[in-house]
């Protein structure tokens, strides 16, 4: 299939156009961090450092930030154990109901958030008898973030096939040397993007954790919620998103180096 | 997989450790069970028991004067929620909303992903794919409220587009509609992007060969093969957007989708199983959509 130029300059000038909405309001959001008016009105009139200032000095933003890294991290190291269990169990056997477990998995993420987080504090609450806490949340995060990681270990799984495995094992190799010498190393970076996605997909949920969390834990959204409307706070909310935002390309980079030098090791 | 607690004790753990492999090598049911235990009673004690209790709250009620809750069980709430007009209506909202953010998410998803997968440089794919997901990692609440600052009497698009003589749709259903749409954008174009890439190189060239032009090698060789991973989009599309009640609050006016149903009922109201029973609306739709999809392969491709 060869495409005219024409067709090509179409696409590449619709993804740019495209792209340029994505980046609008996030732009907006980085321009508001400059706004000297609290009210955000636009277009700005002048340029201020003091929101920046304040962010910097917010115990508040930065103790959910932590709150919310350390649930993000814990949920995370969970989903990798369970879903790369999952992916193995589904991918390199047959059995008896093998659909509904696939279901299962999916489940968490196909339902809307709203109904997760209702029928889990329901359940810590009313039926455990369990307080919220910050424990309540992870294990809701954990839940729904099993499918990330899960969906990249069975695609990697699926790749792969057993011919590495069945050779070291032919060899001699034992389960564990095998495991850590052929699968591991071809499954770095799918755990690595599993990861990656589970993580940010814990960072930024409000929905679940508005249900799940106790009174007393403020993970990052759930303090954005609360101080997106406060007069003089949206400033400081949108400076902490923009951080976010310079953040996050950290590990994305690091990401897109380990899925290039997976590629070309192909 | 077992480790050598003691030093001493390598040998012979190492000569254990052989025969525990050969022992599990020829028992796949042990194997099997040693893979499933975990993640199956997580994901079944967790969830599908929370999901179960949910069914069953959904039958009791609340006593109107104390707030407790009554735990015998009537068919109730389920037979307001069916019968109201109020939830037929939000249902009907609600469906709509993620209807139109759904198309709305392909049409825009799928050139992109076409042009991502197959046309550009290994070098453009990769800083387009970075571009892609950098917004994803901005807070979903900072863009519902950047939405609510650009759609705002006098804002940015007002201000641009003001000159032409079209204004802002102020804040209201198209608001919501078009504020879910650019959150939920990068769900959609991921998977569909990964589905096109998966397409062979090979099978365009043949079509190219056999003397097909571009658009009917689109139409009857890439989409149909990309299909399922469209449809994985629009589970997520579908899915977040019906379950949503904080981008309304931000930008939807005086709207209710089904989710400022539940999220009242829970909260201001106080009445569970009433929320439980409405919970049950989204769930099913859900549900009906997987049953629907699932022959296509699409759960393969989330």
């Amino acid at each position: 299939m060869t495409l005219s130029p024409l067709t090509r300059g179409i696409l590449l000038g619709f993804t740019g156009m495209v792209l340029l909405l994505m980046y609008t309001p996030l732009l907006v959001v980085v321009i508001n961090s400059f706004n000297p008016d609290p009210s955000m009105t636009w277009p700005p009139e002048g340029f201020t450092g003091e929101w920046w200032r304040k962010a910097y000095h917010s115990a508040g933003a930065r103790d959910a930030v932590l709150t919310s890294v350390q649930v993000a991290i814990v949920s995370t190291l969970i989903s990798l154990i369970l879903g790369t269990l999952m992916a193995f169990a589904l991918q390199r056997f047959d059995f008896f109901g093998k659909h509904s477990v696939n279901l299962l998995v999916i489940l968490p993420i196909a339902l809307p958030g709203i109904v997760t987080g209702i029928a889990l504090n329901n359940a810590f609450r009313g039926i455990m008898g369990i307080n919220l806490s910050i424990y309540t949340v992870i294990v809701a995060h954990a839940t729904f973030c099993i499918v990330t990681v899960f969906n990249n270990v069975i695609a990697r799984l699926r790749r792969m096939g057993g011919n590495f495995e069945e050779a070291s094992a032919d060899l001699g190799a034992g389960l564990w040397t095998t495991f850590r010498l052929v699968t591991f190393p071809q499954l770095r970076s799918a755990l690595l993007a599993g990861g990656l996605l589970a993580f940010a997909l814990s960072f930024d949920e409000i929905i679940v954790t508005t249900f799940t969390a106790g009174s007393g834990v403020t993970t990052l959204p759930i303090w954005i919620l609360n101080n997106l409307f406060r007069p003089n706070q949206a400033p400081v909310v949108a400076v902490v998103a923009v951080v976010l935002i310079l953040v996050s390309i950290i590990p994305i980079w690091i990401a897109q180096r380990i899925a290039g030098e997976a590629e070309n090791i192909r | 997989m077992s480790s050598t607690p003691n030093p001493t004790l390598a040998a012979p753990s190492g000569a254990a450790n052989r025969r525990f492999s050969s022992f599990l090598a020829t028992r796949p049911r042990l194997r099997l069970a040693l893979f499933l235990t975990a993640p199956l009673t997580w994901l079944v004690g967790v969830y599908i028991v929370a999901l179960a209790a949910l069914l069953v709250s959904a039958l009791w009620t609340v006593d109107s004067f104390t707030g407790e809750i009554n735990r015998s069980l009537t068919l109730d709430n389920l037979k307001e929620v069916v019968t109201d007009a109020l939830y037929r209506t939000v249902t009907l909202r609600t469906l709509f909303v993620a209807a139109a953010v759904t198309v709305i998410d392909v049409a825009l998803a799928l050139p992109i992903a076409f042009f991502m997968a197959k046309v550009a440089s290994p070098r453009l794919r990769r800083a387009l794919v970075v571009a892609v997901l950098t917004p994803l990692w901005a807070s979903y609440l900072v863009k519902a409220f950047a939405w609510r600052s650009l759609l705002s009497e006098g804002g940015l698009l007002d201000w641009i587009l003001g000159p032409f003589g079209i204004h802002s749709p102020g804040y209201g259903l198209t608001a919501v509609i078009m504020t879910q749409a650019y959150i939920w954008l990068p769900y959609v174009i991921l998977p569909i992007y990964a589905g096109m890439d998966r397409v062979p190189g090979s099978l365009l060239e043949a079509a190219g060969d056999l003397g097909a032009p571009s658009a009917l090698t689109i139409r009857t060789v890439v989409l149909p093969l990309a299909l399922p991973a469209v449809i994985a989009g629009t589970i997520f599309s579908f899915s977040l957007t019906m379950g949503d009640y904080i981008t309304v609050n931000i930008v939807g006016g005086a709207n209710q989708m089904l989710g400022n149903l539940v999220y009242t009922n829970v909260g201001a109201a106080n009445n569970l199983p009433l929320a439980a029973a409405i919970a049950l609306i989204p769930i099913v739709i859900m549900l009906g959509y997987l049953a629907l999809v699932r022959r296509t392969g699409a759960l393969d491709n989330l």
